[in-house]
């Protein structure tokens, strides 16, 4: 303990003291190039942990969640648009952003230490990871499936008509958001025991 | 086998001869039956031989317009009138009982599965639905807007004078 405290304080002394040898210019010319690279690496890394291709790269999502967006309308579709891991799973919003990558870290620690590196596993916890994404989206109101998804852009005479009905009823006054209705779009849901339906007045009374 | 007695050989030879009479009776049997299968059947899948690539048919639009169809007999399973694409019917999940089911048809206004669906085999009315009426689409399945592939000649029985 003295020893780390005795080697701190070396290079705190380091820190503190004014620079002899090197030029004003090259410590900030420096210290700016060095910033761009580092904030550039930053920015680059956390876009890659944003890739689909980063996301399959662990069994865990390859065999389980991967294959089961692929059967869905938003990996294939008349349009040729996809949603991909990330555009659904992690906020477009810097702070959102970061704060989820943070969170991630658990999942890191998940990979690790096989929490669900079985089908059994990850089927007996589906339940528990589902929840976790439905009180994500309950909270933030959908925020990642209104990236996409407008209300005000919604054509509610294109919709059929049950669509058109309950959207108006539910989603445009604001009583209910996608997600209440719209579990496992894009996964296989778990099992739904106890889980009201999204217009239900039970599913009302969990609250926003 | 040199302590076989000829009364044993005899009875293997009986028994190995009847083996091959059924044997020739089966092959009889078949081969007409399967002539019949190539000709008579015919094959939803048109004249296209069956290890030739085909094109395959557009996909029809399917009909969505939540009008409840006439049964063409009492007891018809209702078709759908509404898409289910992308609904989940697994043993986890049953999408079509989230409004079908009797507790949320008051919020849903969607028909009630039918009293049928309540019992078991003995004829017991359960509080649920049993599990061998669970999957919905086992019997009811939405309708395509599309020519039938075969000829069909039904008709209703109130039209023939069924009396």
């Amino acid at each position: 303990m003295r020893r780390i405290w005795s080697v701190a304080l070396c290079v705190w002394g380091i820190i503190r003291r004014p620079a002899t040898g090197l030029s004003l210019g090259f410590l900030t010319l420096g210290g700016f190039i060095a910033g761009v690279v580092f904030w550039g690496g930053f920015n680059t890394a956390l876009e890659y942990a944003n890739t689909e291709q980063f996301c399959v790269s662990c069994h865990e999502m390859r065999d389980n969640v991967y294959p089961e967006l692929a059967q869905t309308v938003h990996f294939s579709n008349r349009s040729g648009v996809r949603a991909k891991c990330a555009d659904c799973h992690v906020p477009h919003d810097w702070t959102y952003k970061i704060a989820r990558k943070m969170q991630a870290s658990k999942e890191v620690w998940g990979a690790i230490f096989g929490t669900i590196d079985t089908r059994e596993k990850f089927l007996a916890k589906r339940r528990e990871l589902a929840g976790h994404e439905w009180a994500r989206l309950k909270a933030n109101d959908s925020l990642e499936c209104r990236n996409c998804h407008s209300a005000v852009a919604m054509d509610l005479t294109k919709q059929a008509p049950r669509a058109a009905t309950l959207h108006s009823r539910y989603l445009l006054t604001g009583q209910r958001t996608c997600i209440d209705c719209h579990k496992g779009i894009a996964h296989q849901l778990p099992d739904m025991t106890g889980v009201p339906p999204g217009w239900s007045d039970e599913q009302a009374a969990l609250g926003h | 086998m040199a302590g076989t007695s000829p009364a044993m050989t005899d009875g293997a030879g009986a028994r190995r001869l009847t083996l091959l009479a059924l044997f020739a009776l089966l092959l009889c049997l078949a081969i007409p039956a399967h002539a019949q299968v190539l000709t008579d059947t015919p094959r939803l899948s048109g004249n296209t031989p069956p290890t030739q690539p085909m094109k395959a048919p557009p996909v029809p639009p399917m009909v969505t317009n939540d009008v409840r169809q006439m049964r063409n007999y009492p007891e018809q399973p209702p078709v759908i009138p509404h898409a289910i694409d992308g609904y989940q019917l697994t043993l986890n999940t049953n999408r079509c009982l989230s409004c079908h089911a009797r507790q949320f048809t008051p919020g849903s206004g969607a028909p009630m599965i039918s009293v049928t669906h309540f019992m078991d085999r003995d004829g017991q009315v359960l509080i649920d639905v049993t599990p061998r009426r669970y999957f919905c689409t086992a019997c009811h399945v939405p309708q395509a807007d599309a020519p039938p592939l075969v000829q069909n000649t039904f008709r209703d029985s109130l039209s023939t004078g069924g009396k």
